[in-house]
């Protein structure tokens, strides 16, 4: 199996990323939680740079238990990826899009050994 | 371990934001038109837009009442933190970004080298290289609301301003560059003036009215406008918008809503009352241009109306045939083209006639703009129909040139 050989693991900080580019292929790399995840740079909607886009927390309709709404608010812990061309948002820990799970990002597994991160491919 | 490094490179731009150049905003864009080989198609992008209001102190310089001017000389002298002067609309509710998710609906901050041509020319340009296009059609963007301005005569003075500063500033520094220009169609003896003045400067290859109005097209006031324009062969273009404030509108809370309904609903008024009216056969080599609504709404409005007009036909006498047939022969824009369905775009595309009568659009760099790639991938339209859609068809309607090599 090949693989990507992208740095040291404390190169990373926590919600930041690489996106870097290998024989054509554009790939991100994001560190969320302590954890890597790696998806081709390639949103399914119109091919745009998805993984140059901004992380946003995921947002949700604030209801009371009456089923009344109180406004929005953002998840604690799930993270969207943003495409920047259209705005498509991904969970950042599935590559999937929340609404819709046909819509999807090539996901990469990411495998740190020694503190080294390497994207299997 | 270096060894290994050198196997992979950083792309330049990790993240991209409001200063990031266009053409690194749209570098996939550069990547589709190089492997589908678009050197091989014409492609007219019949709707784009740039943002006026950065350079409204500039359109402001051409109104040509000297009072209002000088208001607005002052106005932008003196004023700080203030709106463009003169133009209406939602100001601060202005969501198109997606609350900063996409950057390049946000602002464009990007650096321009070129010191001899206007900002946007420049802007325009990169948009054009980036996406393979042959043409690009430039509208404004935040005027999309003076028709609904409570001063009529400031349509009147900002539309004409802002047509002399497109021509001069945009429309002369580059022949791919074309507008349809602005018409204040809240005074139809201004609009009348406008084509007559404007018709034949470069680059101007019809006129535009922005849709969000409420003034009825069959209005009798306009036919002699209708007439110029036919008799120039200029098409007329109806551009969607928004505004908010429409009470039926408002009661949509989230900009989602809102512009889902709002950029079909002036259209969708004005195609039914052009229709009904009888205007195809009062005008019948007048060519219509509906833009950016989408094409959803197309075979819902045709089955609609056969339908009432077969109930009621003593009330749109003019009609000899069925409206849908009417329909069928207007041009429309293709963005934002919905196609998550493809079986169900296939349906309207075969109903609206597309083959012939949809026209490629991009809408670049509002949020929801199209790549020649939603025409080119489609898997049910043959390579002709590809062609027509992404230029031919322009090229037919606006009666222009097969453009040299891109």
């Amino acid at each position: 199996m090949a693989e990507i050989y992208l740095g040291n693991e404390a190169d990373f900080e926590e919600e930041g990323r690489r996106v870097i580019t290998k024989n054509g292929l554009e790939i991100g790399v994001f560190r969320i939680n302590g954890n890597f995840f790696a998806y081709e740079n390639h949103c399914a909607h119109q091919g745009g740079p998805v993984c140059q886009g901004r992380l946003f927390h995921k947002v949700e309709e604030n209801l009371d238990t009456d089923q009344k709404s109180r406004g929005l608010r953002f998840s604690e812990d799930q993270i969207h990826i943003v495409c920047p061309w259209h705005g498509y948002e991904y969970d950042i820990e599935t590559g999937i899009f929340p609404a819709n799970p046909k819509l999807r990002l090539r996901k990469f597994d990411v495998e740190v050994r020694g503190g080294e991160v390497y994207v299997l491919m | 371990m270096d060894s290994k490094l050198e196997e992979t490179t950083d792309i330049p731009i990790q993240q991209i934001d409001v200063y990031t150049d266009t053409r690194d905003i749209l570098a996939h864009a550069e990547q589709q038109a190089r492997e589908r080989n678009y050197q091989d198609y014409v492609i007219f992008d019949v709707d784009s837009h740039h943002i006026e209001t950065a350079s409204w102190s500039e359109v402001t310089k051409f109104i040509e009442d000297p009072v209002i001017r000088s208001q607005a000389e002052d106005y932008h002298s003196y004023r700080t933190g203030s709106p463009p002067y003169g133009l209406n609309g939602d100001l601060g509710m202005r969501y198109q970004d997606v609350g900063g998710r996409i950057p390049h609906q946000m602002d464009r901050r990007e650096t321009i080298e070129e010191s001899d041509l206007h900002r946007d020319v420049v802007l325009t340009r990169r948009a054009m290289e980036s996406l393979g296009l042959d043409y690009m059609v430039v509208f404004p963007t935040g005027m999309l609301s003076l028709g609904m301005h409570p001063q009529l005569h400031m349509e009147v003075l900002l539309g004409r301003a802002y047509n002399r500063w497109m021509v001069e500033s945009m429309l002369k520094a580059d022949e791919r560059i074309k507008s349809m220009l602005y018409l204040p169609f809240s005074d139809p003896e201004a609009a009348l003036q406008t084509i007559e003045e404007f018709s034949g400067e470069p680059g101007v290859i019809g006129f535009m009215v922005t849709s969000v109005r409420n003034k009825p097209v069959h209005d009798n006031q306009y036919m002699k406008l209708y007439a110029t324009l036919q008799e120039r062969g200029l098409p007329l273009a109806f551009h969607g918008g928004y505004y908010w404030q429409e009470p039926v509108i408002a009661q949509f809370q989230r900009f989602l809503g809102m512009h889902a309904v709002a950029f079909v609903l002036w259209n969708l008024v004005h195609l039914v009352n052009w229709v009904l009216h009888g205007l195809p056969e009062r005008f019948p080599n007048l060519d219509v241009v509906w833009i950016e609504s989408g094409v959803a709404w197309i075979p819902f409005i045709m089955q609609r109306l056969d339908n009432e007009f077969l109930l009621r036909s003593s009330e749109a006498p003019m009609l000899k045939r069925l409206p849908s047939e009417y329909i069928r022969e207007m041009f429309f824009s293709s963005q934002p083209l919905e196609r998550n369905d493809l079986d169900g775009l296939e349906f309207i595309f075969r109903k609206m006639n597309a083959e012939t009568q949809l026209l490629y659009a991009s809408d670049w760099p509002h949020q929801d703009f199209d790549l020649p790639s939603t025409i080119f991938d489609l898997p049910f339209l043959s390579d002709q129909a590809k062609r027509n859609i992404l230029g031919e068809n322009a090229l037919k309607l606006f009666n222009l040139e097969r453009p040299g090599r891109k």
